[in-house]
Formats: C-alpha cells, sequence, structure tokens
C-alpha cells in the first residue's frame, strides 16, 4: 500500500448563522500518493465544503470544524500565517468550477502564473516565465508562446481552464484538490480536460481529489470513488467496485438515475424524495427516508460501517443482502 | 397514475406573513433605526399640528427681544434678529424645509419610476433616447444646476419644487434603469411575456414588485440631499421668500448675529443637520431591512 | 376539477398527419453594439437557416453545445424574440398570416432551465401559475392553478401560499412545469429543464414530464446536452453546430449510426461509464469556434477529421441519407459533392 499522502480523522464541520447547518458529519478519508479519487454527491452533500476544509477556505468566524487533516503527516488545521501560505498553492493547490472567476482578469495568464511561481520558489521573474511557458506546454496550449501574453478574457472556457490547470500545477503540488472543473464545459471540450488531467497526473505523480455530481466523469478521472450523502461517506471502494457492485442504496439509485442504459419510456427507479436539509446533526442513516429498502432498524441509529473489502467501505445495515431484483 | 412520492425536507413552513411584515419586524429591531425614526416622525408631526401647539406667532417680532440668548424665560430657544421667538420658528419652519425637502423625492421618484422602468422594460431606441437626455443633466453638479434652474425661473416655492424635482429625476431614472433591464433578462418576465400578457400587465405584476423597493430605497437616501439643497436654494435668497419661517432662509438672516450668539444662529443648521442624518440612517436602515433574504 | 378537466386544450385542426410545428429558414442574428450611438460592430450568427419540423405527440430532443443556437432557436419558436426571417407554422397556421403571436402563445410554452430565475420572487407560487390562465381569460385561474400543483405532486394545501425561495430546485421545477400547463398548450419547449437538478431528482422530474406527456397528449421540444437523458425521453433527435442543424434522426437510428463527423464526436465525448474500458483519445481538439465568425463553407470543417478543401468552400445542405427520416448535412454522404471521401464512409 501506498504512503498516506492525506488523512481525514472524523472531520466536523458546521456553518452557524440564523441557522446551523451541519456540513460535512464524522467524514473519515485517506489517499495515498498519486492516488485519485474522486468525491461524487449532489449538491449539498458538503463535497466542495470538504474541499474547502483542505484548503482551510472556510470562513472562520462562521465554522466549527473538529477533527484531523493532515497532509504528509502535518497538521492542516493548526497552520497559520506564512506556513499557511506556503501550504496553499505550494504543497496542494485547486482547480475551479469557473475559471473565468478564478483568474485575475487584470494580469496576463503568463504573469499570474510566474508570479505564483516566484512566491512559492523564490525563482527570478524571468525563470519563472520559463516556468509558465513550460506549463502551457504541457497542458497542450497551441502557440503557448503568444498566449502567456493573453488576459484571461480573450480565452475561450477550455483554454481558461487548461491555463486554471497549468497555474494550480506551476509549482508541482502533492495533491491537487478539483471542484467540478468540467462541469461549466461542452462535452466535446470536458473530455479533453478529463484527459489532460489523467495525463498530468501520471506525469506528476501527484495524488488528486475531483469533486463532481456526474459519475460518468468520476469513472474517466478516478481510481477510486467515495460516495457522499448529507455530509456524511456512504460508500468507498475503487472505480471498478462503485461502478460494476454497488453496494449502498444511494450509490444504486445515483447509478440507475444516470440513464446510461435504461430502455426508452421504461419508468425510472428515482429516488424519491429530496436531500435533508441538515439543519440537525443525523442520528440515524441520513438516506432512510428517501430508502426503499429502510427499515425501522435505519431509523434507530447510525449505520455501521461495514468493510466488504480491504479500503472498501459501506454505510449501510442492509449491505450485505443481495442486490434487489431489477 | 399519481404522485406518491413525499415530497420531504421541504421548508419548514415558517409563519405565513408578507414580505412588507418582515421588513418591518427587522427594521424594529434595529435601534438606530428606530430612534431615527422616531425623530423624524416627531418632526413632521410637529410640523403638521405646528399651529395647534400653542406657540407664539412665529412672524409676530419685537424691536425690544432681538436676539435673546437661549434660555430666555417666554422664548425658551430666544428670538431672531427681529424678535420674532425662535421655537415657533423652528417648528413652522419644518413645516417648509420638509414640504419642499421631500415632495420633489416624491414627483421625481414617480416620474423617475415611471421613465426607468419604460426605458430598461422596452430598452432599444427608447432606452437610448431616455438614457441620452438623462445624461445630459447627469453632466452638471446637482447644486450647481438646481441654481441654475431655480434662478432661470425666479424664486418661490413652485419654483424650486419643480427645480429640485428636475434635479433628482436623473438619477432615480437611471437607477430605474438598471434594475429594470436587470429584472427584464430573468426568465419569469420571458414566461409571463408567453403568456401572451401584454407589456402593460407584466409590467404591472411582473416588473413592478421587483423594481420598486430598491429604487424606494435609492430616493429616500436622496430626501437628505434634498433638504439640503432646499435650504441651500433658500440660503441664496433663490428659494423661500422671507419673512416665510424656512430652515435654510432662517440660517442666511441669522448670518449676521454670528458673533452676537454664534449658538442662536447654529440653531437652523442644527435642525437641518438632525433631520437629514437621521434621513440618511433611516434609508440605510431601510435598504437593510429589505435586503434579508432567506 | 380533475386534471384532465383542466386542460382545454385547442382543438387538433391539421389531422395527425400534418406537423404540430413546422420551421423554415429560421434566421436570428444579434448585434453586437459599441460606442455612444450603439452602433453595430459584428453579428452573432445564433441561427442561421434552421428548419425542422415537430409532429404530433412526438418528442423532438435538440442537442448541441454551448452557442449552437439551441436556446435562440427555442425562444423563435415561443416568439419571445423576433426572427429574422424564416417561417413559423403552428399546425397549419403561419405566425403573422393567420396566427397571431397571443394565439401562438397559447398553443406553445416553455419551461426553462433556472428554475429560481424563471419565478417572479415576490409572487406565492399559486399566482404564479393562475397568472397565465388569468391573461388568457380562462375559467376559474386559481382553481386550475391548484389541480395542476397537485398534478404536479405539490399539494396546495402545503404548497399554494409558499414563494420560491421556500422551495427546493425540484419543487420549483415543477412549479414551473404546472405554470406551463395552466396555459393548456399543445407544444412544450423544455430548455434544459432538467439540467440543474441533482440526478436523483432529474429521475423524478422525468417519470413526471412522461406522465404529463401521455395524460395531456403534449408534444414536447426537449434541448438538452446531456444525450442519455435524450435518448431516453425522444423519439427523434437534431443535432446543431454554429447555429446550423448538421443532423436529424430517430433515436434508434442516431445511436446505431451517426452520419455527421460533428454527431460522431459529440457522441464518442460521452463519458464511457465503463472503468475497463476508458476513453483514450479525446474525438475533438479545441473549443467551438466563435458564432460571431463561423467558418466559411461548412461550420465544422476547421474542427473535421474528414475536412477536405471542398468543405471550406461550400456548404453542405441537409439531405436524406437513411429510409427512416434520417437527414445529415454533410458532404460525405453526397456522392455528387466531388468530396475524395464522399459514400465511403459509413
Amino acid at each position: 500500500m501506498t504512503d498516506k499522502l492525506l488523512e481525514i480523522d472524523h472531520l466536523t464541520v458546521r456553518f452557524k448563522g440564523a441557522r446551523t447547518i451541519h456540513a460535512i458529519n464524522d467524514l473519515s478519508l485517506s489517499l495515498g500518493e498519486g492516488e485519485t479519487l474522486a468525491l461524487l454527491g449532489e449538491s449539498g452533500s458538503g463535497k466542495s465544503v470538504t474541499l474547502k476544509a483542505l484548503l482551510r477556505l472556510l470562513p472562520p468566524k462562521r465554522t466549527e470544524i473538529e477533527g484531523d487533516i493532515r497532509v504528509g503527516g502535518t497538521d492542516i488545521l493548526r497552520l497559520s500565517g506564512r506556513s499557511l501560505q506556503r501550504y496553499r498553492g505550494g504543497d496542494v493547490s485547486m482547480v475551479f468550477q469557473e475559471p473565468a472567476l478564478a483568474l485575475d482578469p487584470v494580469y496576463t495568464v503568463g504573469a499570474q502564473i510566474a508570479e505564483t511561481v516566484m512566491r512559492h520558489k523564490g525563482v527570478s521573474r524571468s525563470e519563472a516565465m520559463e516556468v509558465a511557458l513550460d506549463m502551457l506546454k504541457r497542458v497542450k496550449i497551441p502557440s503557448p508562446e503568444r498566449r502567456l501574453q493573453n488576459y484571461p478574457h480573450e480565452l475561450s472556457g477550455g483554454m481558461r481552464q487548461r491555463v486554471m490547470i497549468a497555474l494550480a500545477l506551476a509549482c508541482r503540488p502533492r495533491l491537487l484538490l478539483a471542484d467540478e472543473p468540467t462541469t461549466a464545459l461542452d462535452a466535446t471540450v470536458q473530455i479533453q480536460i478529463l484527459l489532460l488531467l489523467r495525463e498530468l497526473q501520471k506525469e506528476f505523480g501527484m495524488g488528486v481529489i475531483f469533486v463532481t455530481h456526474d459519475i460518468g466523469v468520476a469513472v474517466e478521472i478516478s481510481e477510486r470513488i467515495a460516495v457522499m450523502y448529507a455530509g456524511q461517506i456512504v460508500e468507498e471502494g475503487t472505480t471498478r467496485e462503485i461502478i460494476k457492485d454497488p453496494r449502498h442504496p444511494y450509490t444504486r439509485g445515483l447509478l440507475a438515475a444516470n440513464l446510461h442504459d435504461v430502455a426508452r419510456g421504461e419508468r425510472l427507479a428515482a429516488i424519491p424524495g429530496a436531500p435533508p436539509a441538515l439543519e440537525t446533526r443525523p442520528a440515524s442513516c441520513s438516506f432512510a427516508p428517501r430508502c426503499a429498502l429502510a427499515g425501522p432498524d435505519c431509523r434507530a441509529g447510525l449505520p455501521p460501517v461495514v468493510t466488504p473489502a480491504p479500503r472498501r467501505r459501506v454505510a449501510c445495515l442492509r449491505a450485505d443482502e443481495a442486490v434487489p431484483a431489477e | 397514475m399519481t404522485l406518491t412520492e413525499p415530497l420531504t425536507s421541504a421548508p419548514a413552513p415558517e409563519a405565513r406573513k408578507g414580505y412588507w411584515a418582515g421588513v418591518a419586524g427587522r427594521l424594529a429591531r434595529d435601534p438606530v433605526s428606530m430612534l431615527c425614526l422616531a425623530v423624524v416622525a416627531a418632526l413632521i408631526l410637529a410640523a403638521i399640528f405646528a399651529p395647534w401647539l400653542g406657540l407664539a406667532d412665529p412672524y409676530k417680532g419685537s424691536m425690544i427681544a432681538r436676539l435673546k440668548p437661549i434660555g430666555t424665560p417666554g422664548h425658551i430657544l430666544g428670538t431672531d434678529e427681529q424678535g420674532r421667538d425662535m421655537l415657533a420658528r423652528l417648528i413652522h419652519g419644518g413645516r417648509l424645509t420638509l414640504f419642499i425637502g421631500l415632495m420633489p423625492v416624491v414627483f421625481a421618484f414617480f416620474i423617475g419610476s415611471i421613465l426607468g422602468v419604460v426605458a430598461g422594460y422596452v430598452g432599444g431606441r427608447l432606452n437610448t433616447l431616455i438614457m441620452r437626455v438623462v445624461d445630459v443633466f447627469f453632466a452638471f453638479p446637482s447644486v450647481l444646476l438646481a441654481i441654475a434652474i431655480s434662478g432661470a425661473l425666479g424664486a418661490g416655492i413652485v419654483n424650486s419644487l419643480v427645480s429640485l424635482t428636475i434635479v433628482f429625476v436623473p438619477p432615480i431614472t437611471r437607477v430605474a434603469e438598471a434594475v429594470t433591464s436587470g429584472v427584464r433578462s430573468l426568465d419569469y418576465i420571458d414566461a409571463a411575456r408567453a403568456t401572451g400578457a401584454s407589456a402593460l400587465t407584466v409590467i404591472r405584476v411582473h416588473v413592478i414588485g421587483n423594481v420598486l423597493s430598491p429604487i424606494f430605497v435609492y430616493a429616500t437616501s436622496l430626501t437628505s440631499v434634498c433638504m439640503i439643497l432646499a435650504a441651500g436654494l433658500s440660503f441664496l435668497g433663490i428659494g423661500v421668500r422671507p419673512p416665510e419661517p424656512e430652515w435654510g432662509l432662517m440660517l442666511n438672516t441669522l448670518r449676521s448675529a454670528i458673533y452676537v450668539d454664534p449658538w442662536l444662529s447654529a440653531l437652523p443648521g442644527v435642525m437641518i443637520f438632525v433631520t437629514s442624518l437621521c434621513l440618511n440612517l433611516l434609508s440605510d436602515g431601510v435598504r437593510s431591512a429589505m435586503n434579508v433574504r432567506d | 376539477m380533475s386534471a384532465t378537466e383542466l386542460y382545454d386544450r385547442l382543438p387538433d385542426r391539421g389531422g395527425p398527419a400534418q406537423p404540430l410545428l413546422t420551421v423554415r429558414g429560421l434566421k436570428k442574428y444579434f448585434p453586437i453594439r459599441g460606442g455612444i450611438l450603439g452602433r453595430t460592430r459584428a453579428m452573432v450568427q445564433a441561427v442561421d437557416g434552421v428548419s425542422f419540423e415537430v409532429r404530433k405527440g412526438e418528442t423532438l430532443g435538440i442537442v448541441g453545445e454551448s452557442g449552437c443556437g439551441k436556446s435562440t432557436t427555442a425562444r423563435l419558436a415561443v416568439g419571445l424574440i423576433d426572427r429574422d426571417e424564416g417561417d413559423i407554422i403552428f399546425d397549419g397556421d403561419a405566425l403573422g398570416d393567420t396566427l397571431s403571436l397571443r394565439e401562438l402563445r397559447r398553443g406553445i410554452q416553455m419551461v426553462f432551465q433556472d428554475s429560481y430565475a424563471s419565478l417572479n420572487p415576490r409572487l406565492t407560487i399559486e399566482e404564479s401559475v393562475a397568472f397565465g390562465a388569468r391573461v388568457q381569460g380562462l375559467s376559474d385561474p386559481m382553481g386550475r392553478a391548484h389541480g395542476l400543483l397537485a398534478r404536479v405532486g405539490l399539494d396546495p394545501a402545503r404548497f399554494a401560499q409558499r414563494y420560491p425561495h421556500e422551495l427546493s430546485g425540484g419543487q420549483r421545477q415543477r412549479v414551473n412545469i404546472a405554470r406551463a400547463l395552466a396555459m393548456s398548450p399543445r407544444l412544450v419547449v423544455l430548455d434544459e429543464a432538467v439540467s440543474a437538478l441533482d440526478k436523483s431528482v432529474e429521475a423524478q422530474v422525468l417519470n413526471l414530464l412522461s406522465d404529463l406527456r401521455a395524460e395531456f397528449g403534449l408534444t414536447y421540444i426537449f434541448i438538452s446536452h446531456d444525450l442519455n437523458v435524450v435518448r431516453y425521453i425522444s423519439d427523434r433527435v437534431l443535432v446543431m453546430y454554429l447555429g446550423e442543424v448538421v443532423e436529424v434522426a430517430p433515436v434508434a437510428a442516431i445511436w446505431a449510426r451517426q452520419a455527421h463527423p460533428y454527431t460522431r464526436s459529440l457522441f464518442s465525448a460521452m463519458p464511457s461509464m465503463d472503468p475497463d474500458n476508458r476513453t483514450e483519445e479525446p474525438p475533438l481538439t479545441g473549443d467551438p469556434p466563435n458564432p460571431i465568425d463561423p467558418p466559411e463553407g461548412c461550420r465544422f470543417h476547421t474542427r473535421c477529421p474528414f475536412a477536405a478543401t471542398l468543405c471550406g468552400r461550400k456548404a453542405p445542405q441537409l439531405r436524406k441519407i437513411g429510409a427512416d427520416g434520417h437527414l445529415a448535412a454533410c458532404h460525405l454522404h453526397d456522392p455528387t459533392s466531388g468530396h475524395p471521401k464522399a459514400g465511403k464512409i459509413a
């Protein structure tokens, strides 16, 4: 087994305000060096909050964080000041959903990448520009010398996302966090970016956490998948295990809702209802109200975490039951 | 075939109260706004009921009792340069000052809203026409514009009202246009148009309700400026004419007494200051009370 | 009032053989203005010569990437934006000729992608649903609204008085569907109506749409970028690229054989859903070109793996390439086009 690059232990995140939102509830997760994990979940499942907690981007005044997050052995919840700055963008960097918003409109693409490199590596401007040019080549931007001088608004959506990736990888992070980086892109551009990320991940050997709501995208990018629901991981395993042998009723429902191989006109096996509002900390299985298999025991307490195989887990009382006939 | 899916996790059905009740509730919890509201309300009520408050005659002077200091028995706030009771003049002065200070904003609110909503909703050439004309007025500072128009029309209450209204129509139009074009681009306007409703119906049902409150908040923030401008016009002698009591005019006529009794001659200024400050703070309070959303 | 009674639909006129909606040569260019005087600087060729028909009772899926003009086409068909050129014929009546815009709007309704922006935040949902019926002078608008809310799965007793921000995305989209149905339309245009919803909620809404189609005899135009969803709900599919129609075919035919190289790329860009057999090669490189200045000739030739010199000079026309009404606009499928590979690639 690979060394642990990232370990999250019993992470709990609450947002305080007019009402308290229990965004993450007792989440544990580990990632080895060079592994690619997809965090799969719907809106409000806490997948983006997990990423933000990893980068310490949550507003400290309104957020209560408990638990432990270690990246390469460093407890990042205790970082502050200079070491936090070194950590962000150095060891760990992030690619956002909207590159148009994440890139600074008043600087050229080259200047933005070079600035990050100078700050983290302490090299001269011309050396940093060399790195920037090299990065643009690696993300396969045509005529990279010319693109260095472009402003973000002069680039198309796909090109901007490539620049965003170049910026994130310029300092050779050990862990790359990607927050739905292809959701805003067209299908033919999305697949290009996914393949590019896969290639760069192999080349740079970094660990990747890829947040997405789209199972198809998760399959294309990741070795492992963790399915999130209501601030908890309900199922985790290799991509093959999750796709071929889903155990949690929610994962099964999501796969069915993807309509990949549903016959036309056939009635869809939709998961009824909507996700819970998370105003209270879940005391029983959060999915039970929508689950066809749920019984009184599911509503009585938190479900046990079953581990059918090494590094595979399912938080469900019914995980071992035979897959219902379809 | 029926839908049996339980629709869980719908937001808890809170007390069914209207939007404005919510705004009022939030405003009531803001102490600064409530204090300002009390001051403004007291000033307006005092101005309205001035003749029945048993005050001295604000026009009747006395050569003997000129420039009595604050605290003189019988004249709590002293007397002015013609021996007229200051308290009576300040309260009676509120009638004109508040009237000239508030009415132009009310007029401009109606005219500017109509122009702006039409420009924003219809768009195209009409928008260009209305907004370019508005821009012409914007080219001048508001004080200068008010003085120029009042100067051209001549002194008098009606002319002050007209000139101040003209000054405030352009900014309100511009805000109304911006808010309306924002709303105009939302899908619910398209959905309403797709029902075959006429432009007027769409504006009445779907546009007005969503643009009026931001325009209203903006207009309330103009009232303090308008009061100061109105007082300024009178101070310069192109607004209200003596011997009418009006704060700006009083400030002007008491100017000569500034070395004799600075406190006394500052009183009209204090009234202008307090009123415009309270109006400003109140409009800020209303704005934040209206902003709160789910 | 039962759900079916709520529906007083315009009568059928041309019989089942006549298409419910025919669009011919539809064209819309948007000017890009600049400067103080608002002079036109450039034109976005949003929709350029689009023709298609929607048969009675079918669901026509429209797919394509951003900027291909699918939403503009929808808004033109509903009359929300004025067309520059082209005919819109609703059940035999041409818009502007024997059909007024108001009558067209009675027959066609639309559901938008953004469920929140498409509801007036200051109106309760019953008011929003009843608005259209009120405008068209239909009887008992409020009873109709309550009946339809119940039909889309929102209990009027609990939901009618709520404001849009008090509902979830899926619930709001149900309200939007009820609002469209309140006009008793014959054709409903669903413009990415399920795209913003979570997958589990999307399936619920798709089921609802299927039920409503059967119950009220509706015809749909279903616009989406999700091919899986389009395959599930549609009878025929229309593929657009940069303001033009490149291929039209029944769902089964196009899933079996994508005739236009662009359609083929679009299909291969779909994630594989098989961890043992992932996509290895992107089907296309680069982003779609800007519709402000589309390429000459075939608009796809700049990205097409089969492009020949001919493609940059002459624009191909939509022509029949299969017995089942399969149309494609590509020189490859025209043996007389002079393309070196014409007729050689399946």
